[in-house]
């Protein structure tokens, strides 16, 4: 409830952020807030500086970049729900966005922070994977871009250095290929138990290619990687076969929400059921 | 300007609450919005081990801590007695000293062990992580089964045993029951069912966690406790006990109370621990808990293992039931912790008629946080083993359970005051008129054609339809009955009314709501009896400085007790006004006819009003000889009976085969609380009663470890539904007066968490009974109903 001491800076600019995390020892960057101060006050995180980036100008906004929406680390997750360029060249994204948390979650938390936390039981990480998104990150040296399948590397753990800001995250445009993302919950709000997101290209009844995102199967958002091949150039009399091929490689989690087991069974599930809908859309 | 137009009577009607103004406007006053000159912040120093002895407690590098003012451990902090246990229900039970801050050892996780005083709430926070305890684990167990096992690790050594102790219906009840049951068991003729359940251990979460503030006037002796509590007078006398302060010299206010749910039905630890710290440094202290801190350090409900035993004819006639429960105390005996299972003792046969009945229970410690009353307290729990079992009977007789139901209901024609199975008297009740309603709600026959043509149509959706026609015993009095359960207090309650010389009017109760309404219904029965506008009635509550003597609020007893308590010193001001009103009008008493406020000459236009009788008694220029000046009156009200609210719910399911969620697609509850003083108060009572029931069906359960850590210690992983959880009820009614008391109320508060739970998990069962699925432990998740349709198909 009351987290340990620490001391508060407010960066004017994304290279006052970087001088900042730099020059003070174990300073955390703060965003929206909400993974970081819940962290904090039960006393599991204890920074001692927060760099406040709320406030740096130009990181929350969406753009048409051609092949792909170039979207501010601090747009928050309302935002991105209702924001006409991501309903319709990623729509994917947008639905994700809205099932984050509750409203006021959604109305301060932000993709960057989302992602820099790197919770493999969130949701923007896994749609990042699944639709091939490119993470901008900006550190002393300069700019440099992250595959969102190099970004997540282990328990709350990125391929982000310590003193490195996200700035960017380019997200492809999906163009015709149907979507889908299934987050089984046991209360709206809460995290997933599982989530499965799918985006899939399809044409004459038959699936040409599948990406397949998973959320808490892992330390890290994971791809269905064997259930993937297994879609490719099959009918949809072969989705059932391909989804049983959904939890190959994972590691999921047994907790109080549900048991690795259960996790498995409902990836298989929620896979197919994911497929389906992507193949309606 | 629109006139407001004044109801002929304001009782039945809903009118909106008087306490909401200031709460829905942020003005309300809970402890934390209090702060006092020169006020000291209170840090808990907790046991992180569910069981472990206490070497040695450094607290001096807290002590270093710029800003702190003082630490203390168990043996520096001393108290006059133990804290009160109040219901020590028989020769056997095992009641061992609880003190404020444990001395020896802990016993669960957030055993208060030391504390810290401090110029701020961050630096006690900050103090608390600089106390060294050198703490020795032992091995804990916190699973009822496992504590009773030979070589389990011993809660209370004194004892040598974790059995606290049984209580024995055929031994111990004040009350014959009609028969025994053993001989209906052993009848080779009849049917028997014998079914297991186990009741997840709970988390009350009241909106508000608890908080005391104590404002000490050393000089004097006097002491104002303003805490978070229901039960300031029951708390005022535990604490003067503790602390060894006399009575007088203690004011406990609760003040603003952000819910209870028997949460704070308590007296707790930290309220002694502020009072003895406010008494050492001669300073205010304020304790506020934070919501992780609720989850360990208060109270937790029901957890328990029931078997329930029923044997009926073939035909379908219910002949016997027996219950044996082993509950859960947690590490120690509260307030009432011992006695919470024998308030659901003669409700295990329903509202059924049978001719044996036995009923026991063995309480049993364990190394979690003690339990105590949660809404609805031993009820909801007898009201789910024999409405689950009931289901699993029907489904033996191969009966529809509706007609199982039907078929032993207690006949409408037995009352009023009929004498039940288990040997107490039910006020009044139509258990077929309110399961009629809500069949007729429910459409009954087109469900079950539904049901059918999903399975037959092979859907993974399937639909369940469960039902819980339940009764439950409140008001919880009259007092001599709760004598012979060896309960230590009264279950009576205290009203006044007192004119002011404008003709507004006080009202001060003994009951202290915490948001029930009970200021809203107590000025609408007023207003009514004595012919006053509502708006110019005050109901005060909560403070032993300025009300009666009362027995505060739980067990739905504020209107039932506190209101009738009210309506008697209401005839009381009546009978003194009309003495008055006969000398002013020069007539007898017998002449005058008492309406709208009006007394009046019969069969003339001369008449006196009650408010100008008040403000003439205030002036006391012309009284009758002999009259007390002032009209004002105070009633003591013991009731004779229990109350006995009664109703029938049903919960329509869809459950998913293939993930195992469930949801609920429609709730109907038809209840009968006797007469409705405010209608909208009892749709809110239901609202939140059934939600809190929902959740103890599907959602909520207090999860320990091996070592007896909670793992479910937070709000993330504790799961409270939300709005989004919870359907839209259809919420009906069906009024049985009761004739214990004038205004024929029943009582309504616990209704919801005694009806949901098996109206729940039989809507839950019944979508699965085809695939031979028997029973879903609660709450019901989704893996859990996965994992019982891969069991039953295994």
């Amino acid at each position: 409830m009351i987290p340990a001491q620490f001391e508060y800076e407010v960066a004017d600019s994304v290279e006052h952020a970087i001088e900042l995390l730099g020059s003070k020892d174990d300073a955390k960057l703060l965003a929206g807030g909400h993974s970081l101060l819940p962290f904090m006050k039960f006393r599991l995180a204890r920074p001692a500086t927060l760099v406040d980036i709320g406030r740096i100008s130009g990181l929350a906004s969406v753009t048409d970049d051609g092949d792909h929406l170039a979207i501010g680390a601090l747009t928050r997750h309302h935002d991105l729900e209702h924001d006409p360029l991501v309903r319709e060249y990623c729509p994917l994204l947008g639905y994700a966005a809205g099932l984050v948390g509750d409203s006021q979650v959604r109305h301060r938390g932000t993709i960057g922070g989302s992602l820099a936390h790197g919770d493999s039981a969130a949701d923007l990480p896994t749609i990042a994977l699944t639709v091939d998104a490119d993470i901008v990150v900006q550190g002393p040296g300069g700019r440099r871009t992250v595959a969102a399948a190099d970004f997540f590397k282990g328990f709350y753990e990125t391929a982000l250095e310590e003193n490195e800001v996200i700035v960017e995250v380019r997200v492809p445009k999906l163009g015709d290929a149907g979507w889908s993302y299934i987050k089984f919950r046991r209360r709206a709000l809460d995290w997933a138990t599982v989530g499965v997101a799918v985006v899939v290209e399809s044409g004459n009844g038959t699936i040409g290619s599948a990406r397949i995102g998973l959320t808490n199967m892992g330390e890290t958002p994971l791809r269905a990687a064997a259930a993937e091949e297994a879609l490719a150039g099959v009918s949809r009399d072969g989705v059932a076969a391909a989804a049983a091929k959904a939890d190959e490689g994972s590691d999921p989690p047994s907790d109080t929400s549900a048991s690795a087991d259960f996790r498995r069974h409902l990836c298989r599930v929620l896979t197919a059921r994911a497929v389906e809908e992507a193949l309606t859309r | 300007m629109a006139t407001v137009e004044r109801p002929a009577k304001f009782v039945g009607t809903s009118q909106l609450r008087k306490e909401d103004p200031e709460l829905v406007t942020g003005q309300g006053g809970y402890v934390d919005n209090i702060t006092l000159p020169g006020m000291l912040w209170v840090g808990i120093v907790r046991s992180p081990f569910a069981h472990a002895r206490i070497g040695s407690i450094d607290v001096s590098k807290a002590l270093e801590l710029e800003g702190i003012v003082a630490a203390y451990t168990g043996a520096d902090l001393e108290f006059a007695a133990p804290l009160v246990m109040a219901w020590p229900i028989n020769a056997e039970v095992k009641n061992p000293p609880h003190h404020p801050l444990t001395k020896d050892k802990a016993r669960y996780v957030g055993d208060p062990v030391a504390v810290v005083v401090a110029e701020s709430r961050a630096i006690a926070k900050d103090a608390l992580e600089l106390v060294e305890v050198d703490w020795e684990p032992l091995p804990a167990v916190t699973d009822i089964k496992a504590a009773l096992e030979p070589g389990a690790p011993i809660v209370h050594e004194e004892f040598g045993t974790n059995d606290a102790g049984s209580w024995i219906m055929e031994r111990d009840s004040p009350a014959p029951r009609r028969g025994p049951s053993a001989p209906f068991f052993e009848d080779p003729d009849l049917v028997k069912i014998k079914e297991e359940y186990y009741l997840a251990r709970l988390i009350p979460n009241a909106m508000e966690p608890r908080g005391v503030v104590v404002d000490p006037n050393v000089a004097m002796g006097e002491y104002t406790v303003i805490t978070a509590t229901q039960i300031p007078h029951i708390l005022r006398t535990t604490l003067a006990i503790t602390c060894g302060i006399p009575e007088a010299k203690l004011r406990v206010i609760a003040p603003d109370v952000g819910g209870g749910f028997g949460s704070k039905l308590e007296a707790y630890p930290e309220d002694a621990i502020c009072l003895a710290l406010a008494q050492k440094l001669n300073r205010p202290v304020k304790w506020i808990e934070e919501r992780s801190e609720n989850y360990v350090a208060t109270l937790h409900g029901r957890e328990m293992v029931q078997e329930i035993e029923l044997a009926a004819t073939r035909e379908g006639d219910l002949k016997a039931v027996r219950v044996n429960l082993k509950a859960s105390m947690g590490a120690y005996m509260r307030l009432i912790t011992p006695g919470i299972p024998m308030l659901g003792a003669w409700l295990y046969h329903g509202c059924y008629e049978c001719e044996g009945y036995d009923f026991q229970y063995t309480n049993v410690f364990t190394n979690a946080t003690f339990t105590d009353a949660y809404r609805g307290a031993g009820r909801p729990e007898a009201t789910y083993a024999i409405e689950r079992a009931m289901d699993a009977l029907a489904r033996e007789l191969e009966m529809d359970p509706v007609e199982l139901r039907r078929r032993n209901f207690i006949a409408t024609d037995k009352f009023p005051n009929y004498t039940i199975a288990s040997g107490l008297t039910v006020d009044s009740a139509d258990y077929h008129g309110t399961l009629d309603k809500c069949l007729e709600v429910l459409d009954y026959e087109g469900i079950r054609a539904e049901q059918r043509s999903r399975r037959e149509r092979g859907e993974r959706k399937l639909l369940g339809v469960g039902f819980s026609t339940w009764i439950e015993m409140c008001g919880l009095a009259p007092s001599r009955v709760l004598a012979a359960l060896n309960y230590i207090a009264g279950g009576w309650d205290a009203a006044t009314i007192e004119f002011m010389p404008t003709g507004t009017v006080r009202v001060l109760t003994g009951v202290s709501p915490h948001g029930q309404g009970s200021a809203t219904a107590f000025a609408q029965v007023v207003a009514d009896q004595l012919g006053l506008d509502y708006d110019d009635i005050d109901v005060l509550h909560g403070d032993t400085g300025m009300v009666p003597f009362g027995m505060d609020t739980y067990g739905s007893r504020g209107v039932s007790v506190g209101g009738v308590a009210l309506f008697k010193a209401g005839e009381k001001i009546i009978a003194k006004a009309r003495t008055l009103a006969a000398h002013e009008l020069e007539c007898a008493e017998t002449d005058l006819e008492f309406e709208h406020g009006n007394f009046t000459v019969k069969g003339t236009d001369r008449t006196a009003n009650i408010k100008a009788l008040g403000f003439n008694s205030w002036t006391a220029h012309n009284l009758p000889e002999g009259m007390e000046p002032g009209l004002t009156a105070t009633h003591l009200y013991d009731p004779p009976n229990f109350s006995w609210p009664n109703g029938a719910h049903c919960c329509v399911v869809e459950v998913d085969q293939d993930t195992g969620a469930v949801e609920i697609v429609r709730y109907i509850a038809v209840d009968d609380c006797g007469v409705q003083l405010n209608p909208m108060l009892v749709q809110g009572q239901v609202h939140g009663g059934v939600a809190q029931g929902i959740a103890e069906a599907l959602y909520e359960e207090a999860i320990y470890d091996e070592e007896g850590n909670l793992t479910t210690g937070t709000m993330t992983n504790y799961l409270v539904p939300g709005a989004p959880e919870i359907p839209s009820f259809e919420i009906h009614d069906r009024v049985t007066p009761s004739p214990t008391n004038p205004l024929g109320v029943k009582g309504i508060g616990e209704a919801g968490t005694i009806a949901a739970p098996p109206a729940v998990i039989n809507s839950v069962v019944d979508a699965l009974a085809h695939l031979g699925v028997r029973n879903i432990e609660r709450p019901a998740t989704a893996e859990r109903v996965w994992r019982a349709i891969q069991e039953a198909q295994a």
